[in-house]
């Protein structure tokens, strides 16, 4: 395997909102009204981190999340894809 | 707020112990309506003079744009008789709060739903009761059905996709489940199927409305067939007792995740709880919504840890969990024991109990005919169960 979502650079979608609970955050999109949990607060930070520009790798490197937690962190990431909470940018072009 | 809040744990574990803000936040902004179902879980029928002004609403709007609540469920009685109705959704909708409304659909013309259509974050789910006219006017009240489906052709026609068709589950039409579906399907709507809950009116027909318990089981093999595309606003949780549990949250929301605003801004724990019992404050004198939310002592208690009394030894608690607090208070069980369509049968003693009171109604906003006319029979099936209806009056006029 050579590219991994690790390595791509993701945003939040422009029609979800993140709502900070005491448990982690609600995620809104507001385009399909779905509604997602993020159940832990590293898992927010992470989301809030990204900006569209760094890869996956680098705002989880930077929130301090443990390398061995990567795979855990980009599945979730992966689900928020399929959700359409997230969006890739990179493949935002080739879709149009 | 209460200080040390254990973190982790089950999402159900965290929403028992309540958010900062509701998710499932219903407004209802006028108790006036054309009609007089039967089975009207607001008593609504009257506006009442202290309803919110424009300004007041609009207020109420900013407050949850600030706390992210990102829709509310807009109700009423009938919300579309407010003269300010649309201007507070298109304020509400620019003040990222999406809106749900509910209606009858009188007032659904085909010029106002090429508008709809043309607006974002704007859902419609428009209440029928019956399949057929028959059943569903016996309910709902003369002309009903037909000003349903003709909101739903005027919808489907103007382009707007996804209106709900919401039907509330009794007696009478728990045969038609297809039908509804099909109804749905043909105009590029979703089903959403409630429970109904012996609140408000309903208490006066809920003994003889409510699904029996072979409609129940076959309710259940129903939703589960049918999976997420039937939406049921995790009202059948109770349900959940018969086998795997249905998608959504198994859970009492009641101010913890859930809650309502009346019309004249009464906080109350749940839309199906409009009584003293379950008031929290009011957004007027408690200065805001938020307060109240935040830090009512009904809404503390209701997040604190809860007895499961006489369901706690049961093998489906875990998913059941005693099922609804509104269904209980309504039909005088006690909160803290089964559901009163508990599906173990284990409600069934303390319904036939003879001491079993039900509470009176704390408010009533029905009108006057309706109230006379909905005194209970002196026996069950001495008389009609269905409220006989008044005529319907010059407020359905529908919109020229
Ligand atoms: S009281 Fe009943 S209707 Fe209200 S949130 Fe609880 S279970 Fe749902
Ligand atoms: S006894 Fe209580 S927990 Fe068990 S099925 Fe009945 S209502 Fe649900």
């Amino acid at each position: 395997m050579s590219m991994t979502i690790l390595d791509e650079p993701l945003s939040l979608s422009q029609s979800v909102s993140l709502r900070p609970e005491p448990f982690g955050a609600l995620a809104y999109n507001f385009g399909n009204r779905r509604l997602t949990f993020l159940k832990r607060p590293e898992l927010v930070s992470v989301v809030q981190g990204l900006d569209g520009s760094r890869s996956l790798a680098e705002v989880l490197a930077d929130c301090g999340i443990p390398e061995h937690q990567w795979p855990v962190f980009a599945e979730s990431l992966e689900r928020l894809i399929d959700a359409e909470m997230i969006e890739r940018p990179a493949l935002a072009g080739a879709r149009d | 707020m209460t200080s040390a809040r254990p973190l982790g744990g089950s999402l159900i574990d965290q929403f028992e112990l309540g958010l900062d803000a509701p998710i499932c936040l219903t407004w209802e902004l006028t108790y006036a309506c054309n009609l007089s179902c039967a089975h009207c879980l607001s008593s609504s029928g009257k506006r009442d003079p202290r309803e919110l002004t424009t300004e007041q609403c609009e207020a109420v709007i900013d407050e949850l744009q600030a706390m992210q609540v990102f829709y509310v469920n807009i109700g009423g009685g009938e919300p579309t008789i407010r003269p300010d109705f649309w201007h507070l959704l298109e304020y509400s909708v620019a003040h990222q709060v999406g809106v749900k409304f509910s209606t009858n659909g009188f007032r659904i013309t085909p010029e106002r739903a090429q508008w709809l259509s043309r607006t974002d974050y704007v859902d419609v789910q428009v209440s029928l009761d019956g399949a057929t006219p028959e059943i569903n006017d016996a309910l709902r009240g003369p002309g009903t059905y037909a000003a349903a489906l003709t909101a739903l052709d005027n919808l489907a026609s103007a382009g707007f996709t996804d209106a709900k068709v919401s039907v509330v589950v009794t007696r009478e039409n728990a045969h038609q489940l297809d039908d509804f579906k099909r109804i749905a399907d043909d105009h590029g709507a979703t089903l959403r199927l409630t429970r109904l809950r012996p609140s408000g009116r309903g208490a006066d027909v809920w003994d003889d409305l409510h699904p029996t318990a072979e409609q129940q089981r076959d309710l259940y093999r129903w939703l589960m067939d049918a999976g997420e595309g039937v939406l049921t606003g995790d009202s059948f949780f109770h349900l959940a007792a018969l086998g795997d549990p249905l998608p959504g949250l198994n859970l009492c929301g009641a101010g913890r995740v859930v809650c309502l605003i009346d019309p004249i801004g009464d906080v109350y724990a749940c839309p199906f709880a409009i009584h003293d019992r379950f008031l929290a404050g009011n957004i007027l004198r408690d200065g805001g919504f938020a307060p109240v939310w935040r830090e009512s002592r009904l809404f503390q208690e209701l997040r604190s840890p809860q007895s499961g009394g006489a369901c706690s030894s049961c093998s489906a608690y875990d998913s059941c969990r005693g099922g609804c607090m509104a269904a209980k208070f309504f039909t005088g069980l006690p909160l803290d024991g089964p559901d009163p369509e508990c599906v173990k049968g284990n409600s069934e003693t303390a319904l036939a109990a003879p001491g079993r009171v039900i509470p009176a109604a704390s408010q009533d906003h029905s009108r006057p005919s309706t109230t006379i006319e909905r005194e209970r029979p002196a026996h069950a099936c001495d008389d009609s169960p269905l409220t006989p209806f008044i005529p319907l009056e010059s407020l359905i006029a529908t919109r020229a």
